[in-house]
């Protein structure tokens, strides 16, 4: 398990070939990028700063890359958090998850994102037009969660 | 032990952390949320909506019955929005 918390940006092919290379028991990978939008809710976004708590933002990503751990056969994931001020288009964060099949690697991206939403020690306050506001939690993101604490799995309908 | 604040719970208050002392009679994270509140008008604001606000006991995620004694560091901040 690799947790990674960074100014700086990441590079998705060479964080691929660390958990790949010299092996031949992967067959699958999955990754996630997560990228600063230019818009939200129709208002221009100029740049988004993302404030996280040191510590405990590696520890609360580790356990739940553990709990994925737990719950799918996984062989090998990459978590990477960017902090600090972040323009639209620049990446900000990274989850890679392997395995020998494609479901466990689509399924453990999945859940480790939807936990990172809500349950990781991050928030994103966005300078737009009009000025700067805290991102609000949005009831999707939420509901991500109750589904994976009700039924261990994610229902089709996430929306 | 140490206090520490995020985001807007930061701004309001006017400062990322400090040092306090709590009386004996603060038990639990929500009766240290109430004791905080009366020390001032920035704390009043910060924890105005006191069911938004979420807390950590050293590196971990808390309710606000859990029980201070013992704590290292508390932190106090609104709902997270990484990802």
């Amino acid at each position: 398990m690799t947790v990674r918390l960074q100014r700086e940006d990441f590079d998705i092919g060479a964080e691929i070939a660390r958990l790949t290379q010299g092996r031949t028991d992967i067959g699958a990978v999955a990754t996630f990028t997560g990228i600063c939008r230019g818009s939200d809710g129709g208002e221009r976004v100029i740049a988004m700063t993302l404030e996280h708590y040191p510590g405990m933002a590696e520890a609360e990503i580790a356990r739940h890359v553990a709990e994925a751990e737990k719950r799918w056969p996984l062989l090998g994931v990459t978590v990477i958090h960017r902090y600090g001020r972040l323009v639209p288009g620049e990446n900000v964060v990274l989850v890679v998850t392997t395995s020998s099949h494609r479901e466990v690697a689509f399924a453990a991206a999945e859940f480790l994102m939807d936990y990172l939403k809500t349950r990781a020690p991050f928030w994103k306050k966005e300078e737009c037009s009009g000025g700067a506001d805290w991102v609000k939690v949005r009831q999707v993101d939420n509901a991500a969660i109750e589904r994976w604490q009700q039924t261990g799995r994610r229902p089709e309908a996430a929306e | 032990m140490k206090l520490l604040y995020f985001a807007w719970v930061r701004e309001r208050i006017g400062k990322p952390d400090e040092e306090i002392d709590p009386p004996a009679s603060v038990r639990t994270v929500g009766e240290l949320v109430s004791w905080l509140s009366g020390r001032g008008e920035e704390y009043a604001f910060a924890f105005e909506n006191a069911k938004v606000i979420r807390a950590a006991i050293d590196h971990t995620h808390v309710k606000p019955d859990a029980a201070i004694a013992g704590a290292r560091e508390i932190a106090f901040f609104p709902p997270m929005t990484g990802g």
